[in-house]
């Protein structure tokens, strides 16, 4: 396959304890694809996205992000990968006990030797990215769930990642909320480059900025279709892709 | 799909006790179908018809099929579909075939919605019994798993402290000074009130078998050495353990709920470090303060039933605690202190890490945390004194 791929995936298996949730995964994500895990409530998209983020170590298989073998790296080695990886979490999963200027500068502090002034104002430029400029001093408590959401994504991309991973991103917002993080999604790739990956059901997001994706079926515990959305809509003979991606319209 | 809610097929006012009682009358014909006359107001608050009664006219009539006629239904809501997917379940069973044409057409639309996707035979979770070799068996690897996580936490914890002195850990100083405030001076006002009430109660315990030999100005001495020595710090203890122990638990188990501690790991950054380092030394810095604290309350306590009720002289009574208490009690009982805050504070945290992802999760890693620092406190207590004893600082 693609020898320039960002993440390649391989003989994936995932499992809890002894029930296995899915195996024999094989796929590629490229640099600067918007990669999207798609598939039914309960397919286990969440715990692929953990294992590609470093929470979680497959049953089998492996994951090389960059050529390098992220699970057989010792921990440390790991961590520094995971430096270069973004994640946003579904409920933004600020640290309730900051404010939003303190969640973002947090991964700052850590892991560079700027001055608190330099990151204070790097710290201002991402808020103002997402559309929270002005927010700094409120604690994630005091503001929305979609003003949530964009604050975890200028935590996310705090560190200028390689790549960003979103848990859910439309969950739970107004079409319009949603739409503007889909513009964001799309911005953040177009002016640093960075590889995205999304855990999604959404529709019209999957169809507006999807370039790439992996379709996961949970009744036979595997991977049933990859690649660009449009491509599967157009020409996939799978019915369960195309009734998902049709919405359930069988006669599409 | 129809929205039409169940409670509109008809006018009639809510649960009026004008309208006719809900009943059914079955129709045993020869033809092997059973014809059931559905009538009256069936809604929630009624009283209905035994479900038996269905089942004794099917019996009888060893019907094939079973028909409704629904002409005097006057008024229904959820109670009437109950009752029919019952029968429909009990047809299944028995073979029969139920016709749900001759049903009002909501009560139709929604119970071929109840029963368009059959009940899935394995997610419906059975109370199962399993025989005693399993659960033996079953609790003593749960006990090994824990055992497991426990040792596996105190090594991280233990990891982490190594970084810290050789000056690598990082966590923020103002999480530090927050801890050091909450355990430390806010806990003072129930630290005062306990180890007073517990001095007083030594101290007329005491009183009462020691003026049986005119000896009640030992109670200075048992009052002093007592607390000092272990009281102090055990008391100090059992309250952090409640008040503080259960904080973290919360505090940790929330932020696992809330994803917030993966959030951390994602930015490599140690969540031991950064989250259980600064409770750990807060609280086995601050344990040994309120333990000294604790040790004059509660000699104050003995002080004023010695002097209230025993009419012992002030200045003796101080004069004879402090040829009571020596130096060493007060050390062993510092060290003991310092002990405790670090099981309190390391069994607060560990229970909050291993917390599930459910509020009750939260419930239970607070309820574990408490229990484990009160039991870790006793088993301390009873082997440094023993130690004490056997290295002759007893």
């Amino acid at each position: 396959m693609n020898a320039k791929a960002h993440i390649r995936v391989r003989g994936l298996t995932m499992a809890y304890g002894g029930f296995v949730l899915m195996r024999g995964l094989n796929f590629d994500i490229n640099h600067g694809d918007i990669f999207v895990i798609m598939g039914g409530s309960g397919c286990g998209k969440s715990t692929l996205m953990k294992i590609l983020i470093g929470l979680k170590p497959p049953a089998a298989g492996e994951v090389f992000i960059d050529d390098v073998n992220f699970w057989r790296l010792d921990e440390s080695r790991r961590s520094d990968i995971m430096k270069h990886i973004g994640v946003t979490y579904q409920n933004g999963a600020l640290w309730s006990a900051m404010t939003l200027a303190e969640n973002v500068a947090l991964p700052l502090e850590e892991h560079t030797t700027l001055s608190a002034r330099q990151i204070h104002e790097l710290v201002s430029y991402k808020l103002s990215l997402v559309g929270l400029a002005g927010f700094e001093d409120y604690y994630p408590a005091e503001i929305s769930g979609g003003m949530r959401k964009r604050a975890g994504l200028a935590r996310a991309i705090a560190l200028d990642p390689e790549i960003v991973f979103f848990d859910e991103p439309s969950a739970g917002l107004d079409p319009i909320s949603s739409r503007s993080l889909d513009d964001l999604i799309l911005e953040i790739r177009e002016s640093l480059g960075t590889t995205v990956v999304l855990v999604t059901h959404e529709l019209p997001s999957i169809f507006a900025i999807a370039t790439n994706s992996v379709f996961l079926d949970p009744d036979s515990r595997t991977m049933i279709a990859s690649g660009d959305p449009h491509r599967l809509l157009a020409e996939s003979t799978n019915s369960k892709v195309r009734l998902f991606l049709t919405r359930g319209e069988k006669n599409v | 799909m129809s929205k039409t809610p169940p409670t509109a097929a008809t006018g009639l006012p809510e649960s009026g006790h004008s309208a006719p009682d809900p009943a059914i009358t079955g129709r045993p014909a020869d033809d092997g179908v059973l014809r059931v006359q559905i009538s009256g107001t069936w809604k929630m608050g009624r009283r209905l018809p035994d479900f038996s009664q269905m089942e004794k006219l099917a019996g009888e009539t060893a019907a094939r099929r079973l028909t409704f006629d629904a002409r005097d239904l006057t008024g229904w809501d959820s109670v009437l579909l109950a009752f029919l997917l019952k029968a429909d379940e009990s047809c299944r069973r028995n073979g029969i075939h139920m016709d749900s044409g001759g049903l009002p057409g909501g009560v139709r639309r929604l119970l071929a919605l109840a029963t368009a996707v059959p009940a899935k035979k394995d997610a419906r979770q059975e109370s199962r019994r399993y025989g005693l070799f399993y659960r033996v068996g079953d609790k003593t690897s749960l006990f090994f798993q824990s055992a497991r996580e426990t040792l596996t936490f105190i090594g991280e914890v233990c990891a982490a402290l190594m970084r810290l002195l050789r000056g690598r850990a990082r966590f923020r100083s103002h999480d530090l000074g927050f801890f050091i405030l909450q355990c430390g001076a806010q806990a003072l006002p129930i630290v005062s009130l306990i180890s007073l009430l517990v001095g007083l109660i030594l101290a007329f315990v005491g009183a009462v078998q020691l003026s049986l030999f005119g000896a009640q100005i030992y109670v200075a001495d048992l009052v002093g050495i007592a607390m000092v020595r272990v009281m102090g710090a055990v008391m100090a203890g059992i309250i952090m353990a409640g008040r503080t122990g259960a904080a973290f638990a919360a505090q940790l188990g929330s932020m696992q709920i809330n994803e917030e501690i993966d959030a951390l790991q994602t930015l490599g950054i140690s969540p031991v470090e950064y989250l259980v380092l600064p409770r750990m030394l807060a609280l086995a810095l601050m344990m040994p303060l309120l333990a000294v604290y604790a040790d004059l309350l509660g000699i104050l306590g003995g002080l004023v039933v010695g002097v209230g009720m025993l009419d012992i002289n002030l200045t003796t009574y101080l004069d004879q605690t402090h040829h009571a208490v020596r130096l060493v009690d007060f050390w062993v009982g510092l060290f003991t202190a310092a002990v405790f805050g670090v099981l309190v504070s390391l069994a607060g945290c560990l229970r909050g890490m291993q917390c599930g992802r459910d509020s009750a999760a939260v419930g239970r890693a607070t309820t574990s945390a408490v229990v484990t620092g009160i039991v870790a406190i006793i088993i301390a207590t009873a082997v440094i004194t023993i130690s004490c004893n056997m290295i002759g600082l007893g």
